[in-house]
């Protein structure tokens, strides 16, 4: 791809490059497009991104909801969704498709930077390209896998005959007369992980077989490896774009355009004393913390998963280094660790929270995404989201000791039971700070905490100083490796407890 | 002998010995080393010790055998953790390029933990085991073994006994070891059935049409259940542990009144645990016909919420986390960390495994008619040099022998299918 200096267009349609209304964008468009051009198509689709990755949150994927709202999302911005077949169209529909493909490639230049960015990437691309495939007709599907030389074993007759019933109870919606048939796809259950993991195929020595219906998940693994191939590729090559001058302002522009606050930046450090902390927990920490810090109070023990969440949400709330060893060492000394243990076996962890050990990253407190989608609790946590890890009835006693009126606590239930987590949260933090509308959308622990100190009094129980836009900043600095690492971080501890 | 002849204290004076005269050196390089066919796969691999008083130290890397056997004599580590196999040396971990150390391959592992289990025994809790509730681990080996050979495709598994309260399992085939981050957790989640926290009751959710693994899974459940579950722990004994169980069906559905009244007065005079249980299982299976949607498995998911399973998926999903190496000794127990035979499953017992003490015991014995001939035997092997030879008569005269026995099996058993895969490469090559 070449980027003109001169606002000088040249776009000429080149016959038979966009064939489908899917693309699997093999191929860098070869054309030149203006500075102008390249600007907005790569605005538009980081807002068609966003909207993906919004809309993802609060709704169920398969929903019809999910469906019409990224729609029309889809034709606000100009691209393209369905197969159009009227003529009167054809050049429009050009034009979308040409948008699809070099928007896709603008956004693999500035998302290819680090680890963090690619996956952001990959993350939406792959949500969008399995919303455009499900959309498609059978008939459309087998022409996009024919054009794009996606082919995959097939199993035979006798097999199928063989395994009927298992392949009958493996996938929902195949019945024994539909297994005959239907292809089935036989893949190494590698390439067919989203299904291996909620257990919705069968599986025989090692492969996974994999019913027509369902041929997305192969075809989306195929777009991941090749996807984050490319851009591994395309991060090596990147040195001679951010030599642009005029490119590399507008590309990390754009790559810093996606993150939120992430709450790593520490305004108020040493700002809250320990005897905060219970009054706090109850005013204002989001459920999630104020569960972990009650269990935390009553064992006298939080496990790694508990201490991670926690941790970095009291570091995010202005905890210093000093206040959390403080803080953990005479939580923990009272039960059944002693202080010596302490020092040796959590200490670390603690000061690895702060980026004082190990690979010296500076970890940021967890958000709510993180918190519902990643490490879900098991035996003897209590980390996680209550609104979506906790048995409803349990919830709903809960609510009911916090005091909640009947109807509050049936909208709660009601979001819950919709799976909106983050609605359910911040109706409860409606509900309990007594406003209406809060204003803003939830979607970090410690956003909650800062939203609830404004209301409780605008910071006369956490100074606070001014907030400077220090947005960007915040966003640039060392993302990639931060919270990438978080997951990996060092489980001193756990290894110490292990048996 | 009794783990009451074990005390912690002599640790310092036993370790020296072990790792001398017992720690099977040789078959530990040999395993690690998988054949030599990926170079310097031993030599990246890191190791980690725990010494005396928790010192805990890293990346630990060896370039042979002797120098692994040199370190181990010098350090006489509490416990040893087996790592990743890294990019580079993990000794040099901090003289390469930042990022550029990486975690490459590891062993697909799957740590099974007591402690998980206690919301479901009656009989122990926290780091106790008893003979009864360690029919936990033969149930969820027989589950997983299963589930990882006929589903997966894996051959090479070596199930370990951890020394104290819990199993390993290391799956050693290449496939597995090359696996990435979301394919073991993919993997640990396909085999994870119990779920949810402390604030969750009812940890088993079952849906239509119930997956072949599931079913599989069910059989091996039902084969143990009353067994264990009612005559063993008696979950269904006395009214508290009772209502436990019937919490988890109570608290989802509104039961039909009198069906819970029919119950009530049924277990009022019925205090046979088998047939209480075959009372609520009937019951469910007259309201499956009728029941909503969520419910009709309810008796199946109580079996599994007390006898699946529980995997700490965050250990087999890291390929940088570390496992307790086998043979290695529990410093609490003394028991060496030794290999589990599968076809003696059921008849194991965690307490009949030696402890550091008794080993070290054993070798002080006078030899025996039997074992001179085994002497005798090795003479002829006379490749072997001859500390090495001595070291072998060592444990071959101890209680570790039987187990290290069975890691030569089971190191057997992965060198043929090299060799297969090897004949079988070549084979395609004079095809072509
Ligand atoms: S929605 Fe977010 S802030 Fe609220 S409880 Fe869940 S994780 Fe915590
Ligand atoms: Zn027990």
């Amino acid at each position: 791809m070449q980027f003109s200096r001169r606002r000088r267009l040249v776009s000429q349609p080149q016959d038979g490059l966009y064939g489908h209304c899917l693309q699997f964008y093999g191929r860098p468009p070869a054309e030149n497009i203006s500075l102008a051009e390249f600007e907005t198509f790569a605005f538009e689709r980081l807002k068609l991104l966003k909207t993906v990755e919004n809309l993802g949150v609060s709704y169920v994927k398969t929903s019809d909801q999910y469906t019409k709202k990224l729609y029309s999302e889809f034709s606000n911005l100009n691209f393209p969704h369905k197969a159009e077949a009227d003529d009167k169209k054809e050049q429009t529909e050009y034009e979308k498709r040409r948008k699809d493909h070099i928007s896709h490639f603008i956004l693999r230049l500035a998302y290819c930077q680090t680890e963090d960015l690619r996956r952001w990437f990959i993350q939406q691309e792959m949500d969008l390209f399995r919303f455009r495939f499900s959309g498609l007709t059978s008939k459309s599907k087998t022409e996009f896998l024919h054009q794009n030389n996606l082919q995959y074993d097939t199993v035979s007759m006798e097999q199928k005959k063989a395994l009927v019933d298992k392949l009958v109870s493996s996938s929902y919606a195949v019945s024994g007369a539909t297994v005959m048939e239907q292809d089935f796809y036989k893949v190494p259950f590698q390439d067919a992980l989203d299904l291996v993991r909620t257990r919705k195929v069968f599986l025989k020595g090692g492969y996974a077989y994999i019913p027509h219906q369902d041929i997305i998940a192969i075809v989306l693994n195929d777009f991941r490896t090749r996807l984050s191939k490319a851009l591994a590729l395309t991060a090596r090559s990147l040195p001679a774009v951010q030599s642009d001058e005029r490119l590399q302002p507008l590309l990390s522009h754009l790559s810093h355009a996606y993150v939120g606050q992430d709450y790593s930046i520490q305004k108020n450090v040493g700002k809250i004393s320990l005897e905060q902390i219970d009054p706090l927990s109850t005013k204002s920490f989001p459920l999630c913390m104020r569960q972990l810090h009650k269990s935390l109070r009553e064992n006298h023990h939080l496990r790694h998963g508990g201490r991670m969440q926690y941790g970095l949400f009291l570091k995010g709330i202005g905890l210093s280094l000093e206040q959390a060893l403080q803080f953990w060492r005479s939580e923990f000394i009272k039960g059944k660790v002693d202080a010596d243990k302490f020092d040796k076996a959590y200490a670390y962890s603690v000061r690895h929270m702060f980026g004082k050990e190990g690979k010296r990253t500076d970890y940021t407190p967890y958000s709510c995404m993180k918190v519902i989608l990643s490490n879900p609790p098991s035996q003897g946590d209590y980390h996680g989201c209550p609104f979506r890890h906790s048995d409803p009835e349990l919830l709903k006693q809960k609510l009911q000791s916090y005091k909640l009126s009947p109807s509050a606590i049936n909208q709660i239930l009601e979001l819950v039971k919709g799976m909106h987590y983050q609605l359910a949260c911040q109706k409860y933090f409606e509900l309990t700070h007594n406003i209406e509308d809060s204003g803003f959308s939830l979607n970090h622990p410690n956003q909650y905490f800062m939203e609830s100190q404004k209301v409780l009094g605008d910071g006369k129980d956490v100074k606070r100083e001014p907030e400077t836009p220090h947005r960007e900043a915040a966003a640039s600095k060392g993302l990639g490796a931060s919270r990438q690492n978080a997951e990996e971080m060092e489980d001193l501890d756990a290894l110490f407890q292990d048996d | 002998m009794s783990s009451c002849d074990y005390d912690s204290s002599c640790l310092p004076d036993l370790l020296p010995l072990y790792y001398r005269r017992l720690f099977p050196f040789s078959q530990y390089y040999r395993w690690l080393s998988y054949g030599g066919v990926t170079k310097n796969y031993f030599q990246n691999r890191e190791f980690s010790f725990t010494l005396k008083d928790d010192i805990y130290v890293r990346y630990q890397s060896f370039s042979n055998q002797s120098e692994l056997e040199k370190e181990m004599q010098k350090m006489n580590p509490y416990k040893i953790d087996i790592g990743a196999v890294y990019s580079h040396r993990p000794s040099q971990h901090n003289t390469v390029k930042s990022g550029t150390f990486q975690a490459l391959e590891k062993e697909l592992v799957f740590d099974i933990d007591m402690t998980d289990y206690d919301d479901v025994r009656t009989c122990c809790s926290a780091a106790d085991i008893c003979s009864s509730c360690w029919t936990l681990m033969t149930i969820a080996v027989r589950i997983l073994d299963r589930a990882l050979r006929e589903d997966f495709g894996f051959q090479h598994l070596l199930w370990v006994y951890s020394g104290r309260r819990g199993i390993h399992c290391w799956v050693c085939d290449e496939a597995a070891r090359k696996l990435s981050v979301a394919g073991r957790s993919a993997v640990a989640e396909y085999l994870s059935l119990v779920k949810g926290g402390e604030e969750t009751l009812k940890k088993v959710q079952l849906s239509d049409p119930l997956h072949p693994f599931i079913r599989e899974s069910l059989a091996v459940v039902e084969h143990y259940f009353i067994q264990y579950a009612l005559m063993g722990q008696d979950i269904l004994g006395n009214s508290k542990t009772t209502d436990k169980v019937l919490n988890l069906w109570y608290s989802l559905t509104m039961l039909v009144l009198h069906v819970r009244e029919d119950l009530q007065s049924f277990f009022q005079s019925e205090k046979n645990p088998v047939k209480r249980w075959k009372k609520i299982s009937g019951l469910v299976q007259q309201q499956r016909v009728t029941s909503r949607k969520g419910c009709q498995y309810i008796d199946k998911e109580i079996m599994l919420q007390y006898c699946y399973p529980r995997l700490d998926v965050n250990v087999s999903k890291g390929v940088n986390h570390l496992l307790k190496s086998p043979f290695s000794v529990h410093p609490k127990t003394g028991r060496i960390s030794v290999p589990i035979d599968l076809e003696e499953l059921d008849k194991f017992d965690p307490f009949a495994v030696p402890t550091i003490s008794l080993i070290c015991e054993e070798l002080d014995k006078p030899r025996t008619g039997e074992e001179e001939e085994v002497v005798e035997e090795e003479k002829k092997e006379n490749e072997i040099e001859a500390a090495e030879r001595r070291k072998i008569r060592d444990y071959k005269r101890t209680s570790l022998a039987k187990y290290v026995k069975l890691f030569d099996r089971f190191l057997d058993g992965m060198a043929r299918a090299r060799k297969g895969e090897i004949l079988r490469k070549s084979d395609l090559q004079k095809e072509f």
